[in-house]
């Protein structure tokens, strides 16, 4: 470093300021005082449009949760989603990674056919997979044509068993190419000798899977599976524009009743307390995630 | 001798699985794609309605693009994709300049609380937008900023991830050149114009490329700050289009087609840029 910079500390905060004022007084504008306020709000029934003034209420709308039989079913809805999503995504997102990272011809063209829905809008997977997912569409015509039609058609999406597992394998469709990318960083930089030393050990390509690939892809894997959890978790726009929720709030998520109370009914307050919650538990499962794949790598 | 031959023999049967599982998903993640653009590409409503549940569907009857102009006369397409590429672009260039000044006050400098600072942008980074996305819906409102170009901007120039994207890169790059400047009587303000920015293409690039997805997609926060076609961005406008009975598939593909095929365009040609700024998120 520059001599004067480290030997004052006063000029080097003055210098500094100037930097760091657009950008921090940004991010304190419109993140630390929204975050910090939703735990404020949620202590009052404050409304969207205020008509009369608001009011502390105490734990009220923490209390109100337990008795919102809609909140306890997004909850188990998006559990389920984050369930199936997460190692499924993960593992998926893994093996294509391996696959385009064989030294073959043309594998990265096929590694930018697979990132090609990761660039496109949610909104309109979401549209184009409707269409795909219509009692006469393409899934529906496959099906009928592989079972020499003694299928019934399904309208997937009005489903109550089909439609979140409908929507489950078009998430995983639009969002597995960007962890690829990511594993396939990974696996680049794994040196190469430890692969040689192991073919001269007379190691087989499972066991060179097994006990070198995942062990060195476990910071990459650590990042991958918190990040999707925690993406997982906001499922919002896939629903909305699917199912709106139902059939019979079959794929109803947090997020949809956060926009709900707090949008559209304007419940600011019981809103707010619900974001909290959803803070906290997003926060605790990346906590609890990132301490055992810690464990894992210490045991290892 | 013998042994050579089996394994070429192994080696050309794993090529083949290598290949043949390539192409089956190579058509599991391009058909819902080509699918949009068949159907939007095919005039007659009747002859989509017949054949969507087909491989026919992939070959239209007949190929235009009225339903491209249709999409124009019944909706200001290109008010949408004016207010999206605005409030896209302008988002990703202010924050360019304040996530990279803000990381450069903090790599560049020794004061005290750098180090509190810098762990509070960390820390930021756990928060969802969703965690304060009606917090910050009450806060405009009251402000008066709802249905504006500012609303879906000023909140999203500031990123915590691209921040320390920047702040990694000038960590990690050579001071030399800038304390030549230094000596040459330079301040810090040219110096960081004249030398950090311009050699810190690389890391601009993976930001902007991030920025720009993330916001290009957004969807919640427009749906409730917009109200009419004056501010509203592609996606909301897609949501709208999509409500309207009946369903007009061929319409509606060609909307999402204009929509996506653009970005698909840039991303094929940027694509070692793409891969190299995801890989750089994902570095921690």
């Amino acid at each position: 470093m520059a001599k004067h910079v480290s030997t004052d500390r006063r000029r080097g905060f003055k210098h500094a300021l100037i930097f760091l004022i657009p950008g921090l007084a940004l991010l304190i504008t419109f993140m630390i005082v929204p975050f910090v306020s939703a735990f404020i709000i949620s202590f009052t029934n404050t409304r969207l449009i205020a008509r009369i003034p608001a009011r502390f209420i105490g734990l009220d709308n923490y209390v109100r949760m337990f008795q919102d039989d809609v909140f306890g079913r997004s909850l188990l809805n998006i559990f389920y989603f984050v369930a199936v999503v997460v190692p499924v995504q993960t593992m998926f997102a893994l093996g294509l990674a391996i696959l385009v990272n064989k030294k073959v011809k043309g594998a990265t063209f096929f590694r930018t056919v697979y990132f090609l829905p990761t660039v496109t809008v949610m909104v309109v997977v979401s549209v184009i997979w409707s269409f795909l997912y219509h009692p006469q569409g393409l899934f529906n015509g496959f099906m009928n044509t592989i079972t020499f039609g003694n299928w019934t058609p399904i309208d997937f999406l009005n489903n109550k068993a089909w439609a979140f597992p409908a929507i489950m394998l078009m998430s995983i469709w639009q969002g597995v190419g960007f962890q690829m990318l990511i594993y396939l960083a990974g696996l680049q930089s794994i040196p190469e000798s430890l692969y040689e030393a192991a073919t001269i050990d007379g190691a087989n390509s499972r066991k060179q899977f097994l006990y070198i690939t995942l062990p060195q892809l476990r910071s990459t894997t650590t990042f991958v599976v918190i990040s999707t959890t925690i993406l997982a978790f906001r499922l919002f726009d896939q629903v909305y524009m699917m199912t709106g929720g139902g059939p019979e709030q079959a794929t109803y998520t947090v997020m949809l009743h956060i926009y709900t109370q707090g949008f559209v009914r304007q419940n600011v307050g019981y809103a707010s307390a619900l974001t909290v919650v959803f803070f906290l538990i997003v926060l605790g499962i990346s906590i609890t995630q990132r301490l055992i794949l810690k464990e894992e790598r210490e045991v290892a | 001798m013998e042994k050579l031959r089996s394994k070429k023999k192994t080696d050309f049967i794993s090529k083949l699985i290598s290949y043949i599982l390539l192409i089956i998903l190579g058509f599991f993640f391009l058909f819902p794609l080509v699918y949009m653009i068949t159907t939007s590409l095919n005039p007659d409503e009747r002859s989509i309605e017949r054949q969507m549940g087909s491989a026919r569907a992939f070959i239209p009857e007949q190929v235009s693009l009225e339903n491209y102009g249709n999409v124009f006369d019944r909706m200001p397409f290109g008010r949408y994709l004016f207010n999206s590429v605005f409030i896209v672009g302008t988002t990703v260039f202010i924050g360019v300049i304040a996530n990279s000044m803000a990381a450069y006050g903090l790599a560049r400098f020794t004061f005290r609380g750098r180090g509190a600072l810098v762990s509070l942008v960390i820390a930021l980074m756990i928060i969802p937008f969703e965690a304060i996305a009606i917090p910050l819906l009450l806060m405009t409102a009251r402000w008066g900023w709802l249905d504006s170009y500012h609303v879906q901007i000023i909140p999203f120039i500031a990123n915590p991830l691209y921040l320390f994207l920047f702040y990694q890169f000038f960590i990690g790059f050579p001071v030399a050149l800038e304390e030549a400047a230094l000596l040459d009587g330079a301040g810090w303000m040219k110096i960081f114009w004249k030398i950090a920015l311009p050699l810190s293409k690389p890391i601009i690039a993976s930001v902007a490329i991030l920025h720009f997805l993330m916001q290009w997609g957004m969807f919640l926060w427009p749906l409730m700050v917009t109200v009419g076609p004056e501010f509203r961005p592609l996606p909301v406008a897609m949501q709208v289009f999509f409500g309207q009975y009946p369903r007009l598939w061929g319409d509606i593909m060609a909307f999402a087609a204009m929509m996506t095929l653009p970005v698909i365009a840039l991303f094929v040609l940027l694509q070692g840029q793409y891969v190299r700024s995801v890989a750089q998120s994902g570095i921690k």
